[in-house]
Formats: structure tokens, C-alpha cells, sequence
């Protein structure tokens, strides 16, 4: 079948088959790698991207089902001008050890401050707990994500010191 | 894991989705948010030879009030009834539930109608939907007609749905005053399934209960709702005695099975615990 996506800001026509699923078609079709596979069974976030703004397990989305709609994916970050505030979160922050996890989390973590600008720590730990990370014990990460929130709404960026507990 | 393939089809009426149930019968399955279904087809426990996606279909992703009903249509996505004003302001029964289904993404996808239509037990849904004493719309050839929700799950993920109709809409009555709500489930972790869940919607008179809707969630192999108890708290104030009792009956009626998240009767035992609290934190929220 052939489908047309707009994957960060550029359309495309894809021919897939109809069992071909989404992560798939970003990877080995567009050749995007930074959207990871981890688990394969909608478990572990790595696969994170957002469809038309929704952050959603690309593992368990058929390429068919976008068909038509917007795709971010972790390339599609970063503009001319730097990295995004997540990315320079997660950078700044140690948000990241081994990175499998990184462009899952980032995804998510942008549709969570897009709808709630400055959460609490309660807030985007609920937020990101369909992302699993098997390095950091997630507080780093938590720091990455109040880091980029701040430095979204134009706030003083909190300190980058490591948390450790 | 890559499905068997099958031939997918996006309809953009009900008319033609129903049209195309009739023709391929049950070699047909309907895609609503994929949560459920891709995973078995992933799997291969489920092989469909045709995929039926209703996402094109208008019409079947609002919450509206209307006639002394809230009216959800089946596409609307967990997420959306997790932050739905109209729904979490009448019934916190949804604000408690949907939190505590899968994680934010799979709610981003996964739709009400979807996990109602699966008829699997251990989804959170059905228990809610078995304690507000919802109806289920099931739209089919013939037409629309309702089901009553004790009548709506008739075995292991066997729904009164035929082949060719499609689960269009859940109606749930909007409450007199004085009722509460709440849900809770045990869970192993954050988007587990339930190790046990109690749902429990009441009416208070006064310090008695007036009217009881208990569901529970996956210590049955079929959605159950919790009858004794119920009739056991009817006319009754909330005592601790009576809790204890109410928690008891269901304890006994409930059918869990041993498995990875727990013995029989360790499942049995949390029925009793989860139902005595949400019983008395609905009772709270009717105050």
C-alpha cells in the first residue's frame, strides 16, 4: 500500500505493506535509527514518537495508521540554531548513561511539557512512566526534564549538579 | 514480531465498515486504538484475515451530556476521558481509573470502546462500567440497539456483539446527588495489569446506602460484578462490620486464579482490603 506521512516537516510517499509496523517503516524505510526498538511490546517507551503531537509506541502503531498524519521523531528535534531544550536537558543533566532509552524519553517528555508547562516532579514521574531506563535510576532524568521546562518558559535554568541519592 | 498479513481496509462511513463485517464475517476484526489487538496479532494469538480501521469514521470520538446521559462514543481515547471535565466532575470514578491504565502513550492511542469491545477481564473498564451501570450501543445492519452492561460480557473475551455489528457508543446515567465514586487496583508496577481492582459507584441517604454498584477487575475470567455485597450494603450504613462483611462476599464470589501476580488467595483476600476502601472513599465523595 502506499501512504503518504509528513515526517519532521518533510512528506513522503511510502510503499508498505499493511502489517509493516510504524517504528519499522522509520527506521529501515527512512532510515531514521534514532526511534529505538526495545522491548516490542508497547512496554518500554524506547520506540516513543509523536503522531500528529501525541506521543505514542510506534511498536504498536501499523504504518498504515498514519497514513496521512505528522510524525516527530528525535531527529526532528534540534533545529539551525542548537539543540532542543530536552536535548540540552538530557546533555547538561547526565540524563543519559548508555542513551538507548534517550529519544523515547525526550518524545515523551515533549508532549508532557507541551501540556503542562511547569509540572511537579510527581507530575513527570507519572509522566514518563511508560519510559523505561535500565541506567539511571531516573532522577538525573527528572533533572533533564525541569531543566528544559525552565528553560522553555524562560525561567532561571536550575543547577546541573548530579543528584545523587 | 511482525503480524500474519491480512488486508486492511479504512472505511469512512459506519455504513460501509458494517457493509465490510458482513461480507468477511468473522475473518474480520475492528482497529480502534490497536492497543489490544496489535499486540495479539504480534503475537499471532490473534490472525485476522481482514482489519477493519473505524479511525476515519466521524461521529464516534465525543463526550456529551444529553437526556440524563453522558454519552461517550467509542473512539474516545483513554487519555481524553483521563482529562475529560464533564466525566471526572460527575464520576472521579475515571480520573481514578484511566490513571491507572497502561502509561501515558498506550492512553494516548487505546479508546473506551476498544477495551470494552475486547471483553478481556482484566481490562479496567469493564469493572467501572459494571459499577455506574453503564449501556453499551452496538450499531449493526439492522441498526442501533443497547445493551444493558449485565448483559454485555458474556464469557472469556466473548461480548454479546455480533459479527457484524460494531461497538458504537457506552451510555452512563448521570448521578442524583449524594453519590461517590473511586476505583483502585492493585498493580505490580505502572501499567501492569490488576493483581485485583474493586470498583464501586454509591448513592448515599443520609448514612445509608441507597443504591450500590460494585465491578471487579481480573479475579474473575469473566468482568463480575459483586452482587452479594452489593445486596449485602443496601439499606445499610457504611460500619465497619458491614464493610468487612461486604468485602468478605465478594471475596468468596470472585474466581481468581494463581498465577505470576499472586496465589488465589492472596487475590482473593486483596478483593476484600481494595473493596472495603473504595467503598468507604466513594462514601467520602458522596458527602
Amino acid at each position: 500500500m502506499k501512504i503518504n506521512v509528513t515526517v519532521n516537516g518533510t512528506a513522503h510517499e511510502v510503499e508498505v505493506e499493511a502489517r509493516t509496523l510504524l517504528v519499522h517503516m522509520i527506521r529501515e524505510i527512512l532510515n531514521l535509527t534514532g526511534t529505538h526498538i526495545g522491548c516490542d511490546t508497547s512496554s518500554c517507551g524506547a520506540c516513543t514518537i509523536l503522531l500528529n503531537g501525541k506521543s505514542v509506541k510506534s511498536c504498536t502503531v501499523l504504518a498504515v495508521q498514519a497514513n496521512g498524519k505528522s510524525i516527530t521523531t528525535i531527529e526532528g528535534l534540534a533545529t539551525a540554531e542548537g539543540l532542543h531544550p530536552l536535548q540540552e536537558g538530557f546533555k547538561e543533566n547526565h540524563g543519559l548513561h548508555c542513551g538507548f532509552c534517550t529519544p523515547g524519553m525526550i518524545l515523551r517528555a515533549s508532549e508532557l511539557l507541551a501540556n503542562n508547562p511547569n509540572p511537579t516532579e510527581e507530575q513527570i514521574r507519572w509522566g514518563i512512566s511508560g519510559n523505561l531506563c535500565r541506567c539511571t535510576g531516573y532522577n538525573n532524568i527528572v533533572k533533564s526534564i525541569q531543566y528544559a521546562a525552565a528553560k522553555m518558559r524562560g525561567d532561571a535554568l536550575p543547577s546541573t549538579e548530579p543528584v545523587f541519592v | 514480531m511482525i503480524a500474519q498479513p491480512f488486508q486492511y481496509e479504512a472505511p469512512a462511513t459506519l455504513q460501509d465498515a458494517i457493509g465490510l463485517l458482513q461480507k468477511y464475517g468473522d475473518e474480520a476484526k475492528i482497529l480502534a486504538g490497536g492497543h489490544s489487538l496489535i499486540p495479539m496479532m504480534k503475537l499471532r494469538f490473534a490472525t485476522p484475515g481482514y482489519l477493519i480501521d473505524i479511525n476515519n469514521i466521524p461521529g464516534l470520538s465525543s463526550i456529551q451530556e444529553e437526556n440524563g446521559f453522558i454519552r461517550i462514543g467509542a473512539l474516545v481515547r483513554e487519555a481524553e476521558v483521563e482529562h475529560s471535565a464533564l466525566l471526572t466532575g460527575h464520576y472521579p470514578i475515571f480520573a481514578d481509573s484511566t490513571r491507572l491504565i497502561a502509561d501515558p502513550q498506550v492512553r494516548n492511542m487505546g479508546t473506551i470502546g476498544g477495551n470494552l469491545a475486547h471483553g478481556d477481564a482484566a481490562n479496567d473498564h469493564p469493572a467501572v462500567m459494571l459499577a455506574l451501570r453503564a449501556r453499551v450501543v452496538a450499531t449493526g445492519p439492522k441498526g442501533s440497539r443497547t445493551i444493558a452492561i449485565d448483559d454485555f460480557f458474556q464469557g472469556f473475551y466473548t461480548t454479546a456483539l455480533e459479527p457484524e455489528e460494531i461497538l458504537t457508543e457506552i451510555q452512563i446515567p448521570i448521578p442524583p446527588g449524594h453519590t461517590g465514586s473511586a476505583y483502585y487496583k492493585l498493580e505490580r508496577k505502572v501499567g501492569d495489569y490488576a493483581i485485583a481492582g474493586v470498583a464501586v459507584v454509591l448513592t448515599l441517604d443520609g448514612n445509608l446506602v441507597k443504591s450500590i454498584g460494585i465491578g471487579l477487575t481480573n479475579v474473575n475470567p469473566v468482568p463480575m460484578r459483586a452482587s452479594r455485597s452489593e445486596e449485602f450494603l443496601l439499606g445499610k450504613p457504611l460500619t465497619d462490620e458491614n464493610l468487612a462483611q461486604a468485602g468478605k462476599l465478594a471475596a468468596e464470589d470472585c474466581s481468581p486464579s494463581t498465577d505470576l501476580r499472586g496465589s488465589e488467595e492472596y487475590k482473593r483476600d486483596m478483593v476484600a482490603v481494595v473493596l472495603r476502601r473504595m467503598v468507604k472513599l466513594a462514601a467520602e465523595r458522596a458527602k
